[in-house]
């Protein structure tokens, strides 16, 4: 059971507040209309499974209702940062 | 006294309260403060069940959580059954009522006991894999019949009586263990105004401490218990939760404890009290001060009754005045096993022998032993036990000191009691539980807690540190790093003064040898529960079954209720042995939550029957129960199925209702749709980027039917949105599907289009929506409302803002039944006055109240599909025969465009959906039943889709039915042939789903 921070109430709250909505930072391309077949599935259907540092779309279904993204350690279970949409991460994987 | 095994005095029991108990039909006497081990052993109960494979006798092995054996079935009623209790844990109440579990027909005389006799060897680690398994048809059958033999309690088969509670706490230092080192740190912090919370699984705190003859400041130890429990019971910023397991600790340092509160009083919680609780705890940190388990060792015939674990020995002794057999061996690789001995000795009984395996034993207890006289038989071992439901004498011989042999004459000795320690395991399980795997110290010859990222903090016996000093200031500091790090002042604590013993090094040894090769030599056990043998564990490896964690999977070995707790490290150490290894190189299974089981009750609290999960009703449902409405689940709502009348069938229901919208009117409690209230300068181009047909142009005052596609094309939701004003606008979604749209617009707006002015609230439950259909609707409606609703002034899909009945309503000419229809909205409390009215002007047109299978049957009728029975999320709209429904030429690539111009979603032999008409009239099609092109194909014939709606229609004389068809646009008029599991084959024609009124004209009148 988590503890999150949501950086848009400022308060931490349980795990039964929130839920995961996939990957994070996975723009909707600006012209769908002239994606390829192969760009469009890829948008639609491919994410990243990491073992360790991954970043999240969040919503705080049963409070602010507001999405953030978390950066969580998918191994461990330790959330690193919550950030707002359109803020970029400070922690990232080492590549 | 019939208690023969009772001490006269001494204990922590209460002699003048005494209790009686059952065990497996006969009657015994035991005290107020036993536990059901206690008071068995107290009354010379030797057999607490049969073993699980082998069906061998067992006796009580150990006085607390780690106990194998005495795993007993609760309860005086069936209703108040509890399976798998350990007895070491139960405390004694009057009229308990416990049965062991195991032995068939009976624990004494047991049948598969003469299979484990004359064919222990025939029953190897896999022995049920390898004979159960064939023929698998039969499997089912083996089950059965392996239970039965095997026994693992029952459940009850009538509801619990009890109730159970669940609480949420946070506090700042949650302390695991009242031992000496959890009393400690408990203080420590406690005296800072740290909010604390302590649990301990036993009734009253003290730990080791409650069965120990030490002394503290030169007083008994529990007398400094007795104050520390008084100052911590004294403070407000405490909480103290004796009989409380900590059964989980999961991550961000959040903590699940298993209270029995009324456990030890009867059989039925008293009344208005909670049976247990289960407490849910963030703590900002946590002390674990679990302790250690004692490790008995394995040697031949370790598993018949009177084997025990000898610290076990010494609580019941100490703790329970009673002393569980009259001679006793003790056999140990260390210093502390002598203490069992002592207090044997000094109860009054005979002890036999000390059998240390290490060639000399000069440490402090060894010196107190020697000095009382008691035999002490040095580096040596008894590798076997004699004796069936009780041990009868014992054979002992020199060992070489490396553990592996056997080096010298056996000599026989009488027992009926035999103690073992291979010294103490830490009890690290809640550790384990947030993934930190233990390492392995060869100093104290067990594993200790491994690096965490929990806000966790470990004292005394559960870090080895075994000695009463070492652990009161060890929890002393954990109690002080915890309020250094909550940036909480330090205090002051000055801790009692116990004796310090001289020590010798322990011998690394758990698995005694035999001058038989284990494979031959007497059954030596290594997890009692699961009846895993160290033989079994050599095969098992010999088998190729390197890994630790696949041993433990194929034997089977820490499975059982236990976890393994006195088994696993013995079991690595067995494995490790044959494969040449280190035990930290073998590795280790880690532990998982529950420490210890717990009840489903607990797990459910107060979440059950009516409070399992909340139900929505509409502000007409008690009219609804009145008129004897049937019920249908939707989501949480609970919705009119149908309204028989009489002792009418329910398709007589259906056919009436239906006959009735058709030719008079109808009504509808259709206050269950999702209502998502959408406003902003923005929220017209905002729909048109979530719709696939276009809203540019819809003026106010006006309706529109969309659908909702995922980025992949396929269709999800479908409803009505009204134009309120400019910049408002009303969405309906379907029942089901209202939170999840809701869910749907807000992350599109908030993380692809924050720039776009919208807002979106849910009103869904401000709102009842009654919606009055059938050619007399109007007629109906004209004598309630304050406005002209003729055709010219209100037509079809307007909606005005009007008053209906002497209340306020938006009304909406739409319709999903294909008749003149208006969807009355009025503020849910108005609701019920408004669909009274209805009925008191509606009874010259026969109104008639309908319910949610007349809706499907009448829109069926009409080929209106429902989002979620018709379309699964594999549908595109160009598949529902809905491409009119898509405006590819919005400026905006709107949500589902890209999507369904896939190349996949462009061929033109999709399944799409079609009308279907029975060659037979009278026959309707299961629902789910999949079509094939030939009906002689062979099987596996080649399905071409299947039937998402069908129903008989009266109105039509005919049954209707709607399914997907390979390439069925371009089929209409051929035949598809639906075969059904009794053989049978139904022959329909693909057809327009439009059954009635194909030109729309009923409903635009």
């Amino acid at each position: 059971m988590y503890h999150i921070y949501c950086p848009h109430c400022a308060e931490y709250r349980e795990e039964e507040e929130f839920h995961a909505a996939g990957q994070a930072h996975l723009p909707r391309p600006l012209d769908p209309d002239s994606c390829t077949d192969e760009e469009w599935g890829t948008y639609l259907f491919f994410r990243k499974n990491p073992r360790g540092i991954h970043h999240e779309l969040w919503v705080h279904a049963a409070g602010c209702r507001k999405f953030f993204n978390m950066t969580r350690d998918t191994q461990t279970y330790e959330i690193k940062e919550v950030y707002k949409i359109g803020e970029k991460p400070s922690i990232v994987a080492e590549s | 006294m019939t208690q023969k095994n009772r001490l006269q005095n001494g204990g922590r029991i209460d002699r003048s309260q005494s209790l009686t108990f059952s065990y497996n039909g006969k009657e015994y006497q035991g005290f107020k403060g036993d536990t059901l081990a206690s008071a068995m052993l107290a009354n010379g109960i030797d057999l607490v069940g049969r073993s699980f494979k082998y069906s061998r006798p067992r006796g009580i092995v150990a006085a607390g959580a780690e106990e194998p054996n005495a795993v007993l079935q609760l309860g005086a009623t069936e209703a108040t059954q509890v399976p798998n209790v350990r007895a070491t844990q139960q405390e004694l109440f009057n009229g308990l009522v416990s049965a062991s579990t195991n032995g068939w027909p009976s624990v004494e005389t047991d049948i598969m006991g003469m299979v484990g006799k004359l064919g222990g060897n025939l029953m190897p680690p896999g022995f049920y894999y390898k004979t159960f398994m064939f023929p698998q048809s039969l499997w089912e059958n083996y089950e059965t019949m392996i239970r039965k033999a095997a026994g693992l309690g029952r459940s009850p088969k009538k509801n619990d009586p009890d109730s159970y509670d669940h609480i949420n706490h946070h506090c700042d230092v949650l302390i695991v263990g009242a031992g000496p080192a959890g009393l400690a740190a408990a203080l420590t912090a406690a005296r800072s105004g740290a909010r604390v919370m302590i649990a301990d699984e036993q009734n009253e705190f003290g730990g080791c401490l409650l069965s120990t003859k030490e002394t503290l400041d030169g007083k008994p130890a529990a007398e400094w218990v007795a104050s520390v429990v008084a100052e911590l019971s004294a403070f407000e910023n405490v909480i103290l939760l004796p009989r409380s397991t900590v059964n989980g600790y999961h991550d961000h340092n959040f903590v699940t404890i298993h209270e029995r509160c009324t456990d030890h009083l009867a059989d039925i919680a008293p009344a208005l009290q909670a049976r247990q609780r289960m407490h849910k705890v963030r703590a900002k940190w946590v002390v674990l001060a679990t302790g250690a388990h004692d490790r008995p060792l394995v040697y031949g015939n370790n598993d018949v009754p009177g084997c025990m674990v000898a610290s076990a020995v010494s609580t019941y002794i100490n703790r329970y005045g009673v002393v569980p057999g009259n001679e006793l061996v003790l056999m140990t690789t260390n210093d502390y096993g002598y203490q069992a001995a002592l207090d044997w000795h000094e109860a009054g009984r005979r002890v036999a022998a000390i059998v240390d395996t290490r060639t000399a034993a000069n440490g402090s207890r060894a010196q107190a032993a020697r000095a009382k006289g008691i035999n002490i038989i040095l580096g040596s071992a008894v590798i076997e036990v004699q004796g069936g439901k009780r041990v009868t004498g014992v054979s002992i011989a020199p060992i070489s000191q490396d553990g592996n042999k056997v080096t010298g004459a056996i000599k026989a000795l009488s027992a009926d009691t035999v103690a073992s320690t291979g010294g103490w395991s830490p009890v690290i399980h809640l550790s384990c539980h947030t993934g930190s795997r233990p390492i392995w110290n060869d100093e104290i010859v067990g594993f200790l807690p491994g690096k965490t990222l929990q806000k966790q903090l470990t004292a005394g016996g559960i870090n080895g540190q075994y000695e009463l000093a070492a652990a009161l200031s060890e929890g002393f500091a954990a109690g002080q790093k915890a309020l250094s790090e909550l940036g909480l002042p330090a205090v002051e604590l000055v801790l009692p003064k116990a004796k310090v013993a001289v020590q010798d090094a322990p011998m690394s040894l758990f698995h005694i040898p035999h001058i038989k090769p284990t494979s031959q030599a007497p059954k030596q056990f290594v997890d009692y529960q699961n009846d895993v043998t160290a033989a079994g564990i050599e095969l098992a490896c010999r088998e190729g079954f390197e890994s630790i964690e696949h041993v433990k999977r194929y034997t089977a070995m820490g499975f059982g209720t236990d976890q393994g707790k006195l088994g696993n490290i013995n079991g690595m150490a067995v494995a490790a042995k044959i494969l040449n290894k280190t035990i930290p190189e073998t590795g280790t299974t880690i532990f998982r939550p529950n420490y210890t089981p717990i009840t489903f009750g607990a797990v459910a609290g107060r979440h059950r029957g009516e409070l399992f999960d909340p139900k929505r009703y509409s502000a007409m449902h008690q009219w609804h129960i009145k008129r004897g409405a049937k019920f249908e689940d939707v989501g949480q709502w609970k919705r009119p199925w149908y309204f028989p009348q009489g002792a009418e069938s329910m398709q007589d229901a259906l056919n009436r209702e239906c006959l009735a919208v058709r030719n008079s009117v109808g009504i509808l409690d259709a206050s269950t749709l999702g209502k998502i209230d959408i406003q902003g300068k923005d929220a017209r181009e905002f729909l048109g980027r979530v719709y696939t047909n276009a809203w540019a142009k819809l003026a106010v005052g006006k309706c529109r039917y969309g659908l909702m596609c995922g980025e992949d094309g396929m269709v999800f939701d479908d409803g009505v949105t009204a134009c309120l004003g400019d910049q408002h606008f009303l969405m309906t979604t379907t029942t089901g599907g209202a939170a999840r749209v809701l869910e749907w617009l807000e992350i599109y707006h908030q993380t692809e289009w924050p720039e776009l002015e919208v807002y979106f609230n849910t009103v869904t439950d401000h709102w009842s929506t009654l919606t009055v259909t059938g050619p007399n609707s109007r007629k109906l409606l004209s004598e309630l409302v304050d406005y002209d609703i003729t055709n010219e002034n209100f037509p079809y899909m307007d909606w005005k803002q009007i008053t209906v009945a002497g209340v306020p309503a938006r009304v909406f000419r739409i319709s999903f039944t294909g008749e003149l229809s208006f969807e009355i909205n009025v503020q849910a409390n108005y609701g019920m006055h408004v669909w009274e009215k209805l009925f008191e002007v509606g009874a010259k047109y026969s109104l008639t109240p309908y319910g949610t299978e007349t809706m499907h049957i009448l829109r069926a009728e009409k080929g209106f599909i429902i989002a979620g029975q018709d379309t699964d999320g594999s549908v595109h709209p160009h598949d529902l025969g809905m491409s009119w429904c898509v405006a590819a030429k919005k400026p905006f690539s709107f949500i589902g465009k890209r999507g369904m111009a896939r190349q996949d979603c462009m061929r033109e032999d999709r399944k799409q959906l079609v009308g279907l008409k029975t060659k037979d009239p009278k026959q309707v099609i299961p629902e789910g039943a999949q079509g094939v092109f030939d009906r002689t194909a062979q099987i596996p014939m080649p399905m071409v889709g299947h039937v998402t709606s069908s129903y008989w229609s009266e109105n039509l004389g005919h049954s209707i039915a709607m399914g997907f068809v390979k390439g069925g646009l371009s089929k209409m008029g051929e035949s598809v042939f639906y075969p059904l599991a009794d053989g049978s084959v139904i022959e329909a024609e693909i057809c327009s789903p439009i059954f009635l009124d194909p030109k729309g004209e009923r409903q635009n009148v």
